[in-house]
């Protein structure tokens, strides 16, 4: 292994590395996974200086504590979150210079769900079809981090921008998520649909990042039977027989049996992966493009 | 054929059957590589053919109206062999639904042509159609919480492979040392929607 590598200290609660996932084989049944707020991993890149695509490392709640091997340039952002480097505070939502053999904490969120670290040259873990990204529905890309583990670093693509810090929005008090109905509102009755639009829904703890769960009014349907399987996409809202509304995320089956009754607006679903649980949520219509 | 916007940019296609459907996919899939359909995913279903990552869904509705569907070619495919071992610990149960010896049972199992209809579940699960109406069985009643890898199984009209172990409750008719999912392979998946595959008999029934 070269220098140009990060140890694993602290792995956190769950720390996963993502880019912007396999999209083009959801035939074979291959989720597109990546990272869950697309908008705050491609924040950080450019923080450092890395390209778009370049993979970096999401936490859940509680963080992860890194030493890389050289120095490198850093950058924290998505939830927010206390960042040291060998216990001295440095700021969050920055590029901030950590030397070879120093310690990187990047602590439990003050709000949200997921913090974002981007390590100048990016974390070159082996692709699969393509892409670095852990998905955690169907096992493809690597493991979820591992206390002790060591990820390849690259080599730093450019020259960092001339940033010292970037605004990025805080998450939500309340997750107002704009849908398109449909295509399977019809199998819902009216009232269903006027309590899905209308009521507030909370984010479940049971959601992770296959799908954002709610709990609040079961959702009635019109018909019975089951619906045979069909693809399913990114923001799809799939009801379940127990009623409850879920918003499907980044490691989505690429197909299902539940009906979806709407689809969340793409800009509606950074948001959504940073609700943490008990979130108010609700529903509202927009008209189609 | 109806079509339903999901979403901004996508269009989910429901036909009358699942032969329709295949029939549907294998011209969506020839107008895509004759570079007159732009689209980022075509996901092949039971009875849809979902459009994902599409410019102008509603102009593309408009026009798919207009299409002729041919039927789905014949016998133009060389097919995909897999060699299986007929020793599933369903074998038995599958035989006596259909009146059966178990060998009758593997015999016409392995003499039936089959198509991946649409893959799901997990990469390179295909759902094969072929087997013939009165030879459709019903899931187990209790699922199994473990199924290994490369078990060639039957639910309604479907056989499908295990690509890895997992939880299912399909019935479980056979083995296969085929590699169904192999992500450093080229392509990773033995099976891709519209391929015909066969099964060999291979080793004492």
């Amino acid at each position: 292994m070269t220098d140009r590598a990060l140890s694993v200290v602290r792995a956190g609660a769950l720390t996963t590395v993502q880019d912007r996932g396999r999209p083009g084989h959801a035939h074979l049944g291959v989720p597109r996974s990546g990272a869950l707020d697309a908008p705050a991993a491609a924040l950080v890149n450019r923080l450092v200086g890395n390209p778009p695509e370049a993979a970096v490392l999401e936490t859940t709640l509680d963080g992860c504590t890194v030493r890389p091997r050289s120095a490198v340039t850093v950058a924290v952002g998505g939830a927010p979150c206390p960042v040291t480097v060998d216990g001295r505070p440095a700021p969050w939502g920055a590029p901030v210079r950590v030397m070879g053999g120093a310690l990187l904490d990047i602590g439990r969120a003050r709000s949200g769900v997921r913090s974002y670290l981007a390590v100048s040259g990016g974390v070159t873990v082996e692709p699969v079809l393509g892409s670095r990204s852990t998905d955690l529905l169907s096992g493809l890309g690597p493991p979820p981090l591992a206390d002790g583990a060591v990820l390849p670093l690259g080599r730093p693509a450019g020259v960092l921008p001339y940033v010292d810090a970037a605004p990025q929005p805080g998450p939500p008090d309340e997750l107002v998520l704009r849908v398109t109905l449909g295509p399977r509102e019809d199998w819902f009755t009216a009232d269903a649909v006027r309590t899905f639009l209308t009521r507030a829904y909370r984010v479940s703890s049971a959601s992770n990042r296959v799908g954002l769960r709610t709990e609040g009014p079961p959702l009635e349907r019109a018909r019975p039977g089951e619906l045979p399987s069909e693809g399913m996409v990114l923001g799809a809202v799939q009801v379940p027989p127990d009623g409850s509304p879920v918003v499907f995320l980044a490691d989505h089956p690429t197909t299902g049996g539940y009906p979806v009754i709407a689809v969340v607006r793409p800009a509606g679903l950074a948001a959504a992966a940073q609700a943490t649980p008990g979130t108010p949520v609700r529903f509202t219509a927009v008209s189609r493009r | 054929m109806r079509a339903m916007p999901v979403g901004d940019d996508a269009l989910l296609l429901e036909v009358p059957s699942g032969q329709d459907a295949e029939a549907l996919h294998a011209e969506l899939q020839r107008r895509r590589s004759a570079g007159e359909l732009t689209v980022r995913e075509i996901v092949p279903a039971a009875r849809t053919v979902l459009l994902d990552g599409v410019e102008a869904p509603s102009r593309l509705a408009a026009r798919l109206a207009g299409w002729e569907i041919p039927p789905v070619p014949g016998r133009v495919q060389e097919p995909v062999e897999i060699p299986v071992r007929y020793d599933g610990p369903d074998l038995p149960d599958v035989a006596a639904l259909w009146g059966v010896s178990r060998d009758e049972a593997a015999r016409i199992h392995a003499a039936s042509r089959f198509r991946v209809a649409f893959c799901g579940f997990a990469p390179g699960f295909g759902y094969l159609t072929g087997l013939p109406d009165r030879f459709h069985v019903p899931r187990r009643a209790t699922p199994r919480t473990s199924v290994p890898a490369g078990a060639v199984a039957l639910a309604g009209p479907y056989t499908g492979v295990y690509p890895r172990p997992s939880p299912g409750g399909w019935q479980l008719i056979g083995t296969t040392d085929a590699v169904l999912w192999d992500h450093a392979r080229v392509p990773a998946a033995l099976l891709a929607p519209g391929a015909v595959v066969r099964f060999v008999p291979v080793g004492a029934g």
